[in-house]
């Protein structure tokens, strides 16, 4: 169909159920579809979950991942939010070599150019907590790279309609 | 009131006023099966769960109510799942009960334990696993509106043998309050935008076509499509779920389209400028290669399911709504718009007589004999037979295609076949449910001598039920379909669909204590059919023994365009003949 082959970012409010996350991610399995990053947590209701997730396809394959997501009993809303303005975010914790004083002032220095912190020290590792958009969390992870990650873990990518664009999440209703 | 878990089961079903259920008991449902002989239930046990299940949703497809049944949890469950899968495929309204290991013991491989919602979540519409008796009845009754609202389909409740055991409270008066689910609001209107748009396209197409299928049946919209194809002149082709929307003889209907549907059918999709979907999901058995289906049509596609809509080929118009409340919405509108077009009836005559050429040009046709018992003649005597007014089940293959091609149906909701899963063993069980659902009818199925293999202990339950179901074996000694594939690619290897050693199923049947019947010549035919209909209060089966190679023509070879049809010889005189 549409040959234009992206990310997008899909925001859906469910059910806060057992068998609700199940289900959508069972969804993609069988539909042969697939998830680049998942990310689930409550909202400001405690009953309803929020889950974020990245998947890759053409505007055809997006556009049946939504409708079909819709169908779902527990599924509120689903919104593609990639091209909207929003607030897009990740969590990103990494441990880095520092042996040597210059990878120490190396990954200080990075530290402080991206707005992270250092969150764990021992003689030779720092532990790095970031925050911020993909591109911030991938930029920073391709200049410490050659010091030596030792370990990383990534939250998926969590996002929101910025306010005051004349929409909300809660104004699309299902269908 | 208080009441155990299984008393408000029971009586929540009296309430959604359920009066017949399938099911198979075991331990796990030992409080529901101790309570059922004093509830105004009547159960019938079949001797299978697969049988429960496709008795349930045979007695759905006929009724429009919802099927109901029960097994007992692990392998209870997993019998259950062919038959799920088999009614959520062809959206069948069916809610069903299993139980389960109690609560304190789920997750520990405890005996008869099985994850029955995490199996059933991929072939139902939904599931529950009820975790707390004072959930219970709020959970059927979610089950029952989820299973017949919107997109109707299968709903699983599962239920651990403590929670049937437990005592709760119980109102009837807050069970009859309207049922709420927030996160589930199908859309049922069409979009009158859209509608207007519809009918300014019918109006002016030229060489439209309806595309009929088995949401036009479900939401109860055939007579309204019969009304729009008369009203704007415009030739009807249906899918195998679609099939009884139409009349069978009416004059614009042109059968059935797709792999074995009619020459006139296809060749009408594939010219047409518009295609009119309604309640049909665009199925590969239907477009055959999806990019040469109906290549020059506009398309309008009306679906209560928006997920349909663009799945498989793009709409033009796309109407999501329930069949029935959109055409009544876009009967008017069409009726308006051609009132205000002179020229409209004489542009949609031409089209009309194009189609009609098709179809006498290139009929369905097999080559009859004298000698050998033809199975498309069959059909067509069980259809004189019955006077066309029998509800027909049938099982998978050849047989079930002869079936659709041949028995010119008459009223909606009269063809129970298995349609997306192309269930083999479906056809017994499902007569057994459709006997229940509709005593008044006279109900024939018909099956192949491979299939009624696959479920034929359900004789007994309609032995023992006094259900008097008719079954034609359309019996070809093969996997008919099957070789009939092997036969056309893959070069007459016919691997595994000799069906060699053949249970003599009048003998079988008979054993069962049902009433068995063979014919092995065409002058049998009739008689043994007339037979066969005097019986009325045991199950009858039919032994037809039939021409051994017949293949089901015209078809669309896989992957071929719906134009690219083999057709049948039509005999020496029309051997010439050929497709375009
Ligand atoms: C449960 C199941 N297993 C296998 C198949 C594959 N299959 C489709 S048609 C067919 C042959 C059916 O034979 P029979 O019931 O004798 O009908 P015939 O085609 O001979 O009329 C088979 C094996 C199926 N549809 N369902
Ligand atoms: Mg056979």
């Amino acid at each position: 169909m549409d040959g234009h082959y992206r990310k997008h970012i899909i925001s859906v409010l469910v059910e806060n159920q057992p068998g609700a996350l199940a289900r959508i991610i069972e969804l993609f399995s069988a539909r042969g579809y697939n998830i680049e990053s998942l990310n689930v947590g409550h909202t400001e209701d405690p009953t309803i979950s929020r889950i974020t997730m990245v998947a890759k396809g053409d505007e055809h394959t997006i556009e049946q991942i939504v409708k079909q997501l819709r169908r779902l009993i527990d599924v509120f809303k689903v919104r593609d939010l990639t091209d909207k303005k929003k607030l897009d975010r990740e969590l990103l914790i990494v441990r880095v070599n520092v042996e040597t004083p210059e990878k120490k002032d190396e990954v200080k220095r990075l530290v402080d150019i991206f707005g992270a912190q250092i969150v764990d020290v021992s003689h030779d590792t720092y532990t790095v907590e970031l925050t911020g958009d993909e591109e911030q969390v991938d930029a920073f992870l391709e200049l410490i790279k050659p010091l030596g990650i030792r370990e990383m873990a990534r939250t998926g990518r969590v996002a929101m309609v910025r306010a005051l664009q004349g929409e909300t999440f809660g104004e699309e209703s299902k269908h | 009131m208080k009441l155990s878990g299984a008393e408000i089961l029971l009586k929540a079903l009296e309430l959604e006023g359920v009066e017949k259920i399938f099911g198979y008991p075991g331990g796990a449902v030992l409080d529901i099966y101790d309570r059922l002989p004093f509830a105004p239930i009547k159960h019938y046990l079949t001797r299978h769960e697969q049988g429960a299940a496709h008795a349930a949703d045979g007695y759905a497809r006929v009724t429009g109510k919802v099927g109901v049944c029960f097994a007992t949890s692990g392998p209870g469950a997993t019998n259950l799942v062919t038959g799920l899968a088999t009614a959520q495929i062809d959206s069948v309204p069916v809610v069903a009960f299993t139980g389960n290991v109690p609560t304190f013991m789920i997750g520990n491989d405890a005996f008869q334990e099985v994850d029955t919602v995490g199996i059933t979540r991929p072939i139902t519409k939904h599931n529950f696993l009820v975790k707390d008796v004072k959930d219970l009845a709020d959970t059927v009754k979610k089950a029952f509106h989820i299973a017949r609202t919107g997109r109707p389909g299968v709903v699983l409740v599962d239920l651990p043998k403590d929670v049937t055991r437990e005592i709760a409270d119980f109102f009837e008066e807050e069970y009859k309050t309207p049922v709420q689910i927030r996160s589930y609001k199908p859309v049922l209107k069409g979009h009158p935008g859209q509608i207007k748009k519809a009918a300014k396209a019918i109006a002016s197409a030229e060489r439209p076509v309806l595309y009929i299928g088995g949401g036009t049946v479900s939401s109860g919209a055939s007579d309204l499509v019969v009304k729009l194809a008369e009203v704007a002149n415009i030739p009807m082709t249906a899918t195998l779920m679609g099939l009884t929307a139409v009349p069978g003889n009416h004059p614009f209907f042109l059968g059935m389209l797709g792999m074995h549907g009619t020459y006139a059918a296809n060749m009408a999709v594939q010219e047409s400028d518009l295609l009119i979907a309604v309640g049909a999901r665009f199925d590969d058995r239907v477009t055959g290669r999806l990019k040469d289906f109906a290549p020059n049509a506009k398309v309008i596609h009306i679906d209560i399911d928006s997920a349909e809509i663009g799945k498989n080929r793009a709409a033009d118009i796309p109407i999501v709504g329930d069949a029935k409340l959109v055409l009544e919405e876009l009967l008017p509108e069409v009726e308006r718009q051609v009132a205000k077009n002179r020229e409209f009836y004489n542009v949609r005559q031409k089209w009309i007589m194009k189609v009609k050429s098709w179809a006498e040009r290139y009929p369905l046709w097999y080559e009859p004999s004298d000698r050998v018992i033809k199975p498309q003649f069959v059909i067509q005597k069980i259809w004189e037979v019955t006077k066309g007014e029998a509800i027909i089940t049938t099982d998978v293959g050849q047989h079930q295609m002869w079936t659709a091609q041949y028995y010119k149906f008459r009223y909606p909701r009269q063809l129970v076949t298995s349609g997306g899963l192309g269930t083999m063993g479906f056809g017994v069980p499902a007569a057994i449910g459709a006997k229940v659902g509709r005593p008044d009818k006279t109900v024939f199925c018909i099956s192949g001598d491979g299939s009624f293999q696959m479920n034929m202990q359900e004789i007994v339950t309609a032995v023992h039920h006094n259900i008097p179901i008719k079954v034609a074996i359309i019996n070809n000694n093969f996997l008919g379909m099957v070789r009939q594939w092997q036969g056309i690619f893959y070069d007459k290897n016919y691997s595994q669909v000799h069906l060699d050693v053949q249970p003599d199923f009048v003998k079988l049947v008979e054993a069962m204590g049902g009433v068995g019947l063979r014919a092995e010549r065409p002058a049998e035919v009739e008689k043994v059919l007339k037979e066969a209909m005097a019986i009325n209060d045991r199950p009858v089966v039919i032994d037809f023994i039939v021409d051994r190679e017949e293949d089901v023509f015209p078809m669309v070879p896989p992957g071929g365009a719906l134009n690219e049809m083999i057709l049948p010889s039509y005999g020496k005189e029309k051997a010439k003949k050929k497709a375009v």
